[in-house]
């Protein structure tokens, strides 16, 4: 079993705000969090796929294809976007760094073929990140 | 479902490598340059990892208020700008990073409740790091 992992960036905003919570709850919580006019990041996506090495390639898995699915499904639905508006997943879920990775690796997960998806890192900044294994 | 998060601290401190159950001589063999008795210092970048289900209603496994406040208060406050040697942690054990890091694991251990520790992490410099993830635990 080898283990491949491959990087992209992208730059998104958010705000945090459950409509279930008093406007003080959601301050306390949240913090400056909670502006809701929103703030950004530099994301950092790391997604792992593994494998057994195909005798005939050499590959893991064909990178120029894993490069097509990660445009499609994550980078062009969540680059340069506001999060809460923009995503889906987000309209009733809180886009904190938990559930992006959470969300990105649903968005994945069924559309690679013959490697599997291992782990997707999604760091907000380079002192905060999330590892999502696809754990219940 | 459970997810990992992972923050990253910085602090600086300065530390001997030197036993007292051994000789000079095996001292100077064992821990080369950094038997100097002046000490040396490095920049340590401290990753914590703890994980947990993610709440439905923050989306959060833990508040990284809480987190970085305890790492502030009971690591950050304990370690930075300090001398290792000097600390009540290492008066029987000698200040290397792989026991740094067990130690941080025991204190994060006992002491934060919000989320379950996962591992510990120490880059002593660009070139060496060390992790623990407890005992019959297996790095991920």
């Amino acid at each position: 079993m080898v283990y491949l992992t491959r990087k992209a960036e992208f730059a998104a905003s958010h705000y945090y705000h459950n409509p279930d919570f008093t406007a003080e709850e959601n301050q306390r919580i949240f913090g400056k969090c909670n502006n809701p006019n929103g703030h950004g990041h530099n994301y950092t996506l790391e997604v792992t796929v593994k494998g057994e090495v195909d005798p005939r390639s050499g590959f893991v898995v064909d990178l120029r294809q894993l490069k097509e699915i990660l445009h499609r499904e994550v980078l062009d639905a969540m680059d340069h976007r506001f999060l809460n508006k923009e995503v889906p997943e987000f309209s009733a879920q809180i886009p904190t760094t938990e559930n992006l990775a959470i969300a990105i690796w649903q968005r994945l997960v069924s559309k690679l073929n013959k490697a599997q998806l291992h782990r997707v890192r999604v760091y907000e900044t380079p002192d905060l990140f999330v590892d999502f294994y696809g754990e219940a | 479902m459970k997810a990992h998060l992972t923050r990253r601290y910085m602090f600086s401190a300065s530390h001997r490598l030197h036993s007292d159950d051994m000789s000079e001589a095996e001292n100077t063999v064992t821990y080369g340059k950094c038997n100097n008795p002046y000490g040396h210092g490095h920049n340590y970048a401290l990753e914590v990892t703890v994980s947990g289900p993610v709440d439905e209603s923050t989306g959060m496994v833990c508040n990284l208020v809480d987190l970085d406040g305890f790492v502030q208060r009971e690591i950050l406050q304990r370690f930075d700008l300090e001398n290792l040697n000097t600390r009540e942690e290492f008066v029987r054990t000698v200040p290397t990073t792989e026991n740094l890091c067990t130690t941080i694991y025991d204190i994060l251990q006992r002491g934060f409740t919000y989320a379950h520790l996962d591992k510990v992490r120490i880059e002593e410099t660009m070139m060496n790091s060390f992790e623990y993830v407890g005992e019959n635990c297996v790095i991920q």
